[in-house]
């Protein structure tokens, strides 16, 4: 490698343009990404970073515009010519085949000949180096599902890099990982920094981005808005560039009045349709007028938990009761006629139902009431009506209830949820992921939402993965690990001491 | 985002499209009748004067239409609810039996417009009763409704030949059909309805079963976008999980489903039954089963496509009969391939040309 290319940015793009039908996902975009740097891409969603990666890892051509690596044009038609530019990509979903091994894995696609047995040796020394390089310690023998998560998302490191990658682009990287985890990662990040990798790392989190990027661009709406050293400038000031306008990003509450116990779970356990025991004798009360947040990795039962209370998923054994009455068996359509209200965590597959038009939505699950029409009759007119209203006070754009749901964006889909289930005035309020995939204006207005509903005297349970949410919202915090809430904090907890939780390790 | 999600406006989902691909179904069928060295343009002809020309052939061509409401409707009103009825033949093939049952007893006693109510239910009742089992499979024990719902069609009819063989059968005939019902026990024709447009309806079998055929087009649109059961339905039909979390009962929203299903496919025996033969005939049901799936698909499961698609597979029906009949080289079997290029084009490869049109429509719009 001669030293003019030494010099050259790693990455350039020139006037990259992109438009679907009459979506401009991406304007004119310029962005130029030094070697051996971590630059950080952060937008909201629907702000065109994912169509802006997909066009530099091929899944996508750019209408216009020029991509350079290390200062050549090239044009990358597809995945592999991205490969073998010098890029890989850690996806957000993991792409590797369960039941293989982890060298399985890293070999797909580059096996080396007809036959497996060299390919595989040179492939277990070449991994052996990779790892002993770049601190990714992974068993290569070991199966993929029985791996943690974390260590599943050091394969797919592995795999770019194995394929030679200079580049590696990381789609929302920390989703799905507990803090140690995600610490560990950025430890690995600064490693392949230094070795003179680049990285772009793509994510919604302001506080990954000043934590580990050296340079940081700011999407909005299609645009690059901004281009900003991360040691000069300030979570407000990319919050407040990500959304257009300034926002509040901690909120604001005050003290919490808890009243008596409207929902109360008692020794409940949980088994899913394998057996497997999901929720483990777990027991809590939540008052009225507090938020009880639930915190922990996705997937330890969490879901279950949720379901179960909403009447979804039928407990093993134990007891609910919401307001001192027992609701064994009673279905979700009984819950919701006791005041109990469920915002779901899946709101594509659970929530609503994408295909409906918005205002069909909007009594999903009290469509039997009888003001939305009488005897077994609709009353479209009424109900569309109310949908207005709810849109109107809702803030859900573009206030048309006749539009199919699966054309809102994710923030207005989830306050069409929101809306839905707050309006009807439940005195238990139970929320799963109340913001997943939601933008950060969205944010704010559901937290407010929540915060009132407290106020309001409910009782609300708040299930996220998104520590920072439970610690913002919640006044008590109960952290789940394998099914057991091991322990309880109070809401001003410190993340140290949660994240270890939530890993098992300390109770 | 690919060109699949780019709104369209309806004339031209529900017109440009259906007519483009109608267009090339005739053109391939076109091609095929031109491959066996008979001419197309003259083909055509035929068919569309034979279904269409006189009063007696529209008449035909809407008896056919009849019964493929009737079944189309059936197989719509399932598929809302993400159910596919592949049974509604046996269904009807049932049905004809509650039909016969009710026009054996009454016939003798009471004008056919006291009959025709309790025919209707009849049917109806056997043709769900045929559903029932299928439908509490599914719904209680998980079996899937395509694969009980064929193997019922079978049951029916191994069922229904036992009967009209042994059962129903005129004493010392040979036919296996039931004794040809009183004038009390059959459906009026409809000549004045024929008379209406100035044509005579002759010899066809077009009768009062076509207005009830357009009361349930009436009633399923009713049920399925102006009720709570059917907005259960369609919640069930797009998202099982969310019709759970909607506290909406599987197992009951399965079972009230197939029943109206089942009851739909089986008035559809009215019209052959009571309609045109006067009495129950083997095998009376001649595939409007199947049928009705094609006319569902292509009628997007809403009422009023399916009354144009079994508009359009009546006149297939009728056109082909008379085609066959005036070119001998043309048999019933080159039909079926011509109703099956139908549902090639205008059902399963509906979508096929819809990125070009998208693509068109962008272009002339601008945008």
């Amino acid at each position: 490698m001669s030293l003019d290319t030494q010099n050259e940015p790693a990455i350039e793009l020139v006037g990259i343009d992109k438009t679907f039908g009459t979506v401009h996902a991406n304007k004119n975009i310029n962005l130029t990404v030094a070697k051996g740097s971590i630059h950080g891409i952060i937008g909201e969603n629907g702000a065109g970073k994912s169509t802006l990666m997909s066009i530099l890892y091929g899944f996508y051509q750019a209408d216009h515009g020029e991509i350079r690596i290390s200062g050549k044009p090239v044009s990358i038609r597809d995945s592999q010519t991205a490969i073998s530019s010098g890029i890989g990509m850690v996806h957000q979903h993991f792409m590797l085949v369960e039941n293989f091994t982890v060298l399985e894995n890293v070999m797909l696609g580059a096996e080396g000949g007809q036959l497996l047995r060299k390919g595989v040796a040179s492939a277990r020394k070449e991994l052996k180096r990779l790892e002993d390089d770049y601190g990714l310690e992974v068993d290569p023998d070991a199966v993929i599902e029985e791996l943690p998560v974390g260590n599943q998302q050091r394969v797919e490191i592995l795999k770019a890099l194995y394929r030679g990658a200079e580049i590696l682009i990381l789609d929302e990287p920390t989703g799905v990982l507990t803090p140690a985890e995600a610490d560990h990662l950025f430890k690995v990040l600064r490693v392949l920094r230094d070795q003179g990798k680049t990285i772009i790392l793509i994510t919604h989190k302001l506080r990954e981005i000043m934590a580990i990027t050296d340079t940081v661009s700011v999407m909005r709406r299609g645009e690059m808005v901004a281009t900003r050293k991360t040691s000069e400038t300030t979570v407000e000031e990319l919050a407040e560039l990500m959304v257009g306008r300034r926002v509040l990003l901690r909120v604001e509450k005050g003290e919490a009045n808890p009243g008596k116990v409207l929902l109360s779970v008692k020794n409940l356990t949980v088994k899913d349709s394998r057996g497997v025991t999901m929720v483990d004798d777990v027991s809590f009360d939540v008052r009225a007028g507090e938020i009880v947040g639930i915190a922990g990795v996705a997937g330890n039962g969490q879901s279950e938990l949720l379901e179960a209370i909403a009447g979804i998923r039928k407990p093993t054994s134990g007891e609910i009761l919401i307001d001192g009455k027992p609701i064994a068996g009673a279905d979700p359509a009984a819950l919701r006629e006791l005041g109990l209200a469920h915002i779901p965590e899946d709101r594509h597959h659970m929530g609503l139902v994408l295909k409906f038009e918005e205002y069909e939505n909007s009594i999903l699950g009290y469509h039997r009431d009888a003001r939305y029409g009488r005897g077994a009759m609709l009353n479209l007119d009424g109900i569309r009506k109310s949908a207005e209203e709810q849109i109107a006070k809702y803030d859900i754009r573009p206030p048309n209830p006749r539009l199919k749901t699966a054309n809102f964006s994710g923030g207005n889909q989830q306050k069409i949820v929101v809306a839905r289930e707050i309006e009807r005035d439940p005195t238990v309020l139970i929320i799963g992921q109340p913001t997943r995939g939601v933008d950060i204006g969205a944010i704010e207005f559901i937290h407010k939402r929540i915060i009132e509903m407290r106020d309001a005297g409910k009782a609300v349970l708040l299930v996220s993965v998104e520590l920072d949410e439970i610690r913002s919202l919640s006044d008590r915090i109960l952290v789940m690990f394998a099914g057991k809430v091991v322990g309880e904090k109070s809401g001003e907890a410190g993340e140290q001491t949660l994240g270890l939780m939530m890993a098992g390790i300390a109770a | 985002m690919s060109t699949a999600s780019v709104p369209l406006p309806a004339w031209i989902n529900y017109g440009v499209i259906p007519l483009i691909n109608l267009i090339l179904a005739f053109f391939f069928s076109g091609l095929v009748v031109w491959l066996i060295g008979e001419n197309p343009f003259e083909a055509l002809k035929y068919l569309v004067i034979g279904a269409l020309g006189r009063g007696e052939g529209i008449g035909f061509t809407l008896f056919y239409t009849t019964s493929f409401i009737f079944t189309g409707l059936s197989v719509a009103v399932a598929i809302h609810a993400g159910l596919f009825n592949i049974g509604s033949e046996g269904q009807a093939y049932l049905g004809g039996l509650g039909a016969a049952l009710v026009a054996l007893s009454l016939d003798h006693y009471v004008p056919w417009y006291v009959t025709m109510p309790f025919a209707v239910i009849g049917a109806a009742l056997f043709g769900a009763a045929c559903a029932a089992i299928p439908a509490w499979l599914q719904a209680y024990r998980g079996s899937h409704i395509v694969i009980t719902t064929i193997m019922f069609n079978f049951i029916v009819s191994s069922l229904m030949n036992y009967l009209l063989v042994r059962v129903l059968i005129v004493p010392k005939a040979m036919a296996p059909e039931s004794r040809t019902f009183l004038e009390g026990g059959q459906m009026p024709k409809l000549d004045w309805l024929i008379s209406m447009f100035g044509g005579k309806l002759g010899a066809a079998p077009l009768n009062f079963s076509f207005l009830i055929a357009l009361v349930m087009c009436y009633l399923v649109w009713l049920l399925i976008w102006r009720t709570k059961l059917g907005y259960e339905m369609r919640t069930l039909g797009h998202s099982p999980t969310a019709a759970g979390y909607a506290g909406m009962s599987y197992k009951k929203i399965v079972m009230i489903t197939m029943l109206i299903s089942g009851g739909l496919a089986g008035m559809m025996a009215l019209n052959p039954v009571m309609g045109a033969s006067a009495r129950l005939q083997i095998e009376f049901v001649g595939g409007a089963g199947f049928v009705g799936i094609a006319v569902s698909l292509m009628g997007r499961n809403h009422p009023a496509g399916i009354v144009l698609s079994a508009l359009l597979f009546g006149i297939l029906y009728q056109g082909g009969a008379e085609l066959s009949f005036d070119m001998p080289a043309i048999t019933r079997d080159m039909i079926v391939v011509i109703q099956g290029m139908v549902i090639l084009f205008a059902g399963a490869l509906e979508y096929m040309l819809r990125p070009a049109i998208v693509r068109a429509y962008q272009q002339i719009t601008g945008k």
